[in-house]
């Protein structure tokens, strides 16, 4: 087996007496996307700063190429990072900020300027090399500091809520540059968001984090597919959550005693585990000719109209703690007061050990 | 009764800036007298004692040492507070705000007291009278300036720009020389034109710790012991010229604010 580029083992760090991360163990391979995607406080950020140096663990070690880089500052490690405020130099002009690193190296200046335009170019900014930072909009300013930070070649490429101060339409549009970009350099992006779109849309490798600890991680599909939490499953898309508990279990079967009755299932987890049961809104089935997994009726308490579906929420007539969360087509005549039975196909309900 | 009080506000605003500038304009209007006496009436205007000003070596050679002591020391001040201001802005220090109080406590002392406390200890010190020791007091009343104009411009969004470099490989010379300072460059510039007006017509400090090689203040008051003359009246008028182009220097500086 191949060392991983990046080897990150089991780090613990504490601000005061706040520990923000527990224990995190992760590896990250060359070339992939990763994204590091977790609610503020999650610990998220701290672990980009530990990776890009600006921060030393309290525990545990974190290894980039095979080497030990725990307590290296950041001028000296292969990694380059994107800062939330992009952190432009307001001084330089643009060829100037993309250039800064390999100044730093001792590059010559002929040099220096001809791999600036190249990286200029890369990014879509050809034209601005000789402006200044604060002529260029809020997108131009993210393209020079991601120029800036892939100049240098680094080994990893940190980016901090890259596209955080970036308005929803420019957002989607330079989340799309930003993985084009990454597969034509080939080089590993780290990325923390707290945004679940821009996770599914750009990683290879999800990260889900929260209070300090990896929840869950893997290829997005399969983390929006089958989370391995409930957290996972409600920050990574919506779910709705049932709770319930073991009461018998036999030949991979089991029944689980739950808020709106006893249901049977596939699984293997003894009798007396409480569990949680997920269900993604868009499988979530409204109406007489429903699933085979009924959960009884509910009654509609929203109806929100989001363009291509609607948005349904409807509170269960058994138990009114129980809140489901459905996605019915645009044409569909469902309204708020209606009394509507609710059901799922067996194969769409995430089984999560709570 | 609305124009009684427009009018009383006008009257008001005339006093105040007469009450403050009808000194600075008799000064310049009889350093343009043509007669031996800085008193009505008018017999100007004439360039006659502007001309006798700049024939005198001893008030030429005191503007040069002024100008000197203002640069060089406005210098020095401005370098520390520099220094002082990113200690205490980027390093958690113990005891940072009984140090930062410490260290802008000379502004609120009297120059009488720390031109004597300079002299007391120069004499101790063996350090004799002289330009470079009224230099130094200028330091002492300065740095505290500068370190208050550069600390308040030192902000937490350039803490990212400094680290930025760091990432990209800068050495800590290198970020404070090629990125904090291009970047404070408004605040620096501003506390060292604050500082050269302060120095320049700076009396009790340079009055107590020069004797031979004296400052232009301490040369005019030397001047003023023999009686008021035109002479006294056009060096006081470049003394004010002097200080208006420091202080606009300093205002643009600091108030001139650059889009992020």
């Amino acid at each position: 087996m191949t060392t991983p580029l990046v080897d990150i083992s089991s780090v613990s760090h504490r601000f005061g007496q706040h520990t923000v991360l527990k224990n995190v163990s992760l590896t990250i391979e060359p070339g992939s996307y990763t994204i590091l995607l977790g609610p503020s406080g999650s610990g998220k950020t701290t672990l980009l700063s530990i990776l890009g140096g600006f921060v030393t663990p309290s525990e545990g070690k974190v290894l980039i190429r095979g080497e030990d880089c725990t307590a290296v500052p950041p001028a000296k490690r292969p990694t380059t990072t994107v800062f939330q405020d992009y952190a432009l130099f307001p001084h330089m002009s643009v060829g100037g900020n993309v250039g800064f690193g390999l100044r730093m190296q001792g590059v010559d200046a002929a040099a220096r300027t001809a791999r600036a335009r190249e990286a200029l170019a890369l990014v879509g900014l050809a034209t601005a090399f000789d402006k200044k930072p604060h002529q260029l909009s809020g997108g131009q300013r993210q393209r020079v500091a991601l120029a800036r930070a892939l100049v240098v070649e680094p080994a990893v490429l940190l980016l901090d809520e890259p596209l955080g101060a970036l308005d929803l339409k420019l957002r989607r549009q330079m989340q799309d540059e930003l993985k084009a970009i990454q597969k034509r350099v080939g080089t590993a992006f780290i990325h923390v968001t707290h945004d679940q779109e821009e996770a599914m849309a750009l990683a290879d490798h999800c990260v889900v984090m929260n209070d300090g600890r990896i929840e869950d991680e893997g290829p997005p599909e399969r983390v929006y597919a089958r989370p391995a939490t409930r957290f996972s499953a409600t920050f990574m898309g919506e779910s709705t959550l049932i709770s319930g508990a073991v009461t018998a279990a036999e030949d991979g079967t089991i029944t689980v005693a739950t808020q709106v009755g006893p249901l049977s299932l596939t699984g293997t987890l003894p009798a007396g585990t409480t569990v949680a049961l997920a269900v993604r809104p868009e499988h979530l089935v409204l109406g007489a000719a429903g699933g085979a997994v009924g959960f009884g009726t509910a009654k509609v308490s929203d109806v929100v109209f989001q363009g291509s579906f609607k948005r349904v929420l409807a509170v269960s007539e058994k138990d009114p703690t129980l809140h489901f969360i459905a996605r019915a087509p645009a044409a569909a005549a469902v309204q708020p007061g209606d009394i509507v039975a609710v059901s799922c196909e067996a194969g769409d309900i995430i089984l999560l050990a709570s | 009764m609305r124009a009684l009080v427009r009018t009383f506000s006008w009257l008001y605003a005339v006093a105040i800036y007469g009450f403050i500038f009808l000194p600075v304009v008799v000064l310049v209007l009889f350093s343009l007298q043509a007669t031996s006496f800085p008193i009505p009436p008018f017999t100007g205007p004439s360039l006659r004692w502007y001309d006798a000003v700049l024939a005198d070596t001893r008030l030429t050679s005191a503007l040069v040492n002024s100008l000197l002591v203002a640069i060089l020391s406005s210098a020095a001040a401005v370098a520390l507070g520099f220094l002082s201001a990113w200690g205490f802005a980027r390093f958690a220090l113990p005891g940072s705000g009984l140090m930062r109080g410490l260290i802008t406590l000379p502004l609120t002392v009297s120059y009488l007291i720390i031109g004597m406390g300079l002299l007391v200890l120069f004499n101790w010190a063996g350090v004799p009278k002289s330009l470079l020791a009224a230099g130094i007091g200028h330091v002492v009343i300065n740095l505290p300036l500068c370190f208050a104009i550069i600390y308040s411009q030192m902000g937490d969004h350039q803490i990212n720009i400094e680290r930025a470099a760091r990432d990209l490989g800068a050495p800590e010379w290198k970020v404070l020389l090629l990125i904090t300072v291009p970047v404070m460059a408004p605040a620096i510039f501003a506390g060292f034109f604050l500082s050269m007006t302060f120095s320049w017509d700076e009396f009790v400090i340079s009055f107590l710790l020069t004797r031979f090689d004296t400052t232009l203040p301490v040369e005019i008051w030397n001047l003023l012991r023999s009686g008021l003359n035109p002479k006294t009246n056009a060096v006081g008028s470049l003394v004010f010229a002097v200080s208006i182009v420091l202080v606009v220097l300093f205002e643009l500086m600091l108030l001139r604010r650059k889009p992020a």
